[in-house]
């Protein structure tokens, strides 16, 4: 069902966790469908200098939840603006169609995260 | 690597000695029991011997049972054939929210084609209750479908208590029994029932087998037409080595029942306890005691999704089940779980074990050990469960 990329992130996800007092938080989904998925940004200047997640929800949702987060690890805001949820699919070797529009949303996260971040920016000026 | 198989309520592995008296019926004595000679002879007399088989199982004579592909056909061909034999007589039809969707499915497609349905809700243990049927009754009903027991959450149903109903009010009654059949004692006659649906790979027998009981008198029509086998109720030449092992599964079924009843709900007990003890923020789904099947252990961990669950438990060999969304390929999670009352998130975290014949306690222990394990490794990446803690910590 899944590919060997997703199982491994299931596996061994990539920067589970929280941030404490973190730049910028975005979470996407609700109970009701079974996935939430929670980013965490430390960001420095414009780069993102840390990036963690907390998921609720399948195999699916948790390996893109860790994918994401090692796709943007280091990026300016602006190139992690640019991934879709497609492309961490495809990062991951692709996902059962059935799990494309309900789990695959991590992307969602990572740039409500950001959105998050550059409110609390616009706040403090 | 280690594999421990908990999903019996999917299916089960077949009897090694009903698979040996198959393979005869495949390879020796091969004949169509429709045919004269010797070939055709011999082939029938299993059919018949298998039959009356099927029949001491529940209770029924032997022409009372009809041989199908399957349980879900044997509920299709219950529903559809009752349904367009009593037409003229009514149009109205009752069943309960937690059916098997072979059941609900059909009555649903009945319900969008001229025929009136109500479906009874259950309470949080998943049992409807009589009174809710009586009130359901209307003149122009003509047919009440409910299972013996859910093939989820292991609820058993009080079957006797709405047959008693059904026949004081001259309708036709179905139980759907492919979750009891061999797990609990089925009579057709003390529960008054008038068609019941089978199946064979639920019991040690193979699959694309099962059959339905007709009550004498009771009418329903065909499906499937052709050449005119099972008494014209089935057409299409039986498959006898299907229904050969079949006959040898309920024969070793009513012979084994009360100690494989007793193995199991041993076993059923120690896990549903052991993870009660192990685990905290876990709801049991379903009753607990004697109105459950022996067999059936179903959970719901909670701020944890199931199919998550399930993968992890694959990958240390272990084989079970969710009414999760994503185990279902739809969004939302088992009916049978929301019809219990059960919160989308909790009904997405349920876990259903279901155990079997050769299940060990030290299989069990495997399982208590693991999954303990699993549960805190998902609910550290779950958002929920730090929510949930921090509210706790406040209160």
């Amino acid at each position: 069902m899944y590919s060997e990329k997703v199982m491994d992130h299931f596996t061994n996800p990539r920067n589970v966790g929280e941030i404490v007092n973190p730049d910028g938080v975005g979470e996407v989904g609700n109970a009701k469908c079974g996935d939430i998925m929670r980013i965490y940004l430390d960001v420095e200047g414009d780069i993102i200098k840390d990036v963690k997640f907390k998921t609720f929800g399948c195999g699916a949702a948790v390996a893109t939840s860790s994918m994401v987060t090692e796709m943007v690890k280091g990026k300016t805001l602006d190139e992690a603006m640019v991934i879709s949820n497609a492309a961490v699919a495809e990062a991951l070797g692709g996902l059962p169609p059935e799990k494309m529009h309900c789990s695959n949303l991590a992307a969602d996260a990572l740039h409500a995260a950001i959105v998050n971040y550059r409110e609390k920016q616009e706040k403090k000026e | 690597m280690r594999r421990v198989y908990l999903d019996h309520s999917a299916t089960t592995p077949v009897d090694p000695e009903v698979a040996a008296l198959m393979m005869t019926y495949y390879t020796e004595k091969y004949g169509n029991p429709s045919s004269v000679h010797s070939f055709g002879r011999e082939a029938k007399q299993a059919l018949e011997e298998a039959r009356k088989q099927v029949a001491e199982l529940i209770g029924a004579t032997p022409p009372e049972v009809t041989f199908t592909s399957g349980g879900t056909e044997a509920d299709n061909l219950a529903i559809l054939g009752a349904a367009e034999a009593l037409r003229k007589k009514g149009k109205h039809l009752i069943t309960s929210a937690i059916e098997h969707h072979a059941v609900l499915e059909t009555c649903e497609y009945l319900a969008k084609n001229g025929f009136d349905l109500t479906v009874v809700p259950v309470n949080e243990e998943g049992i409807l209750s009589v009174e809710d049927i009586r009130q359901a009754i209307r003149p122009d009903t003509i047919l009440i479908s409910v299972m013996h027991a859910n093939n989820e959450v292991g609820s058993i149903l009080p079957i006797a208590e709405i047959g008693k109903l059904a026949k004081e009010h001259g309708i036709t009654f179905h139980v759907d029994a492919v979750q009891s059949l061999g797990k609990l004692p089925i009579d057709v006659n003390a529960m008054n029932v008038d068609l019941l649906t089978v199946s064979s790979h639920k019991i040690y027998g193979p699959k694309g087998v099962g059959a339905l009981y007709v009550r004498k008198g009771v009418r329903v029509v065909p499906l499937v037409h052709g050449g005119g086998q099972e008494k014209k109720r089935r057409s299409g030449t039986e498959n006898t080595p299907g229904i050969i092992g079949f006959g040898k599964a309920c024969q070793i079924a009513g012979q084994r029942m009360a100690e494989d009843a007793r193995h199991q709900t041993k076993l059923r007990d120690k896990l549903m306890h052991g993870i009660l003890q192990r685990i905290d923020h876990v709801k049991v789904n379903g009753p607990i005691g004697a109105k459950r099947l022996p067999n059936n252990v179903n959970v719901s961990i909670e701020f944890v999704e199931g199919e998550s669950l399930l993968l992890s438990l694959d990958m240390l060999g272990i084989a079970a089940s969710s009414g999760s969304a994503c185990t279902s390929g739809s969004l939302d999670p088992s009916h049978v779980l929301l019809a219990m009352g059960l919160v989308h998130e909790i009904a997405h975290g349920s876990l259903r074990f279901s155990l079997g014949r050769q299940n060990t306690e030290e299989e069990i222990d495997y399982v208590l050990e693991q999954l303990p394990k699993i549960a805190e490794r998902l609910r550290m990446m779950s958002p929920l469960y730090d929510q949930a803690i921090h509210t706790q910590q406040a209160q």
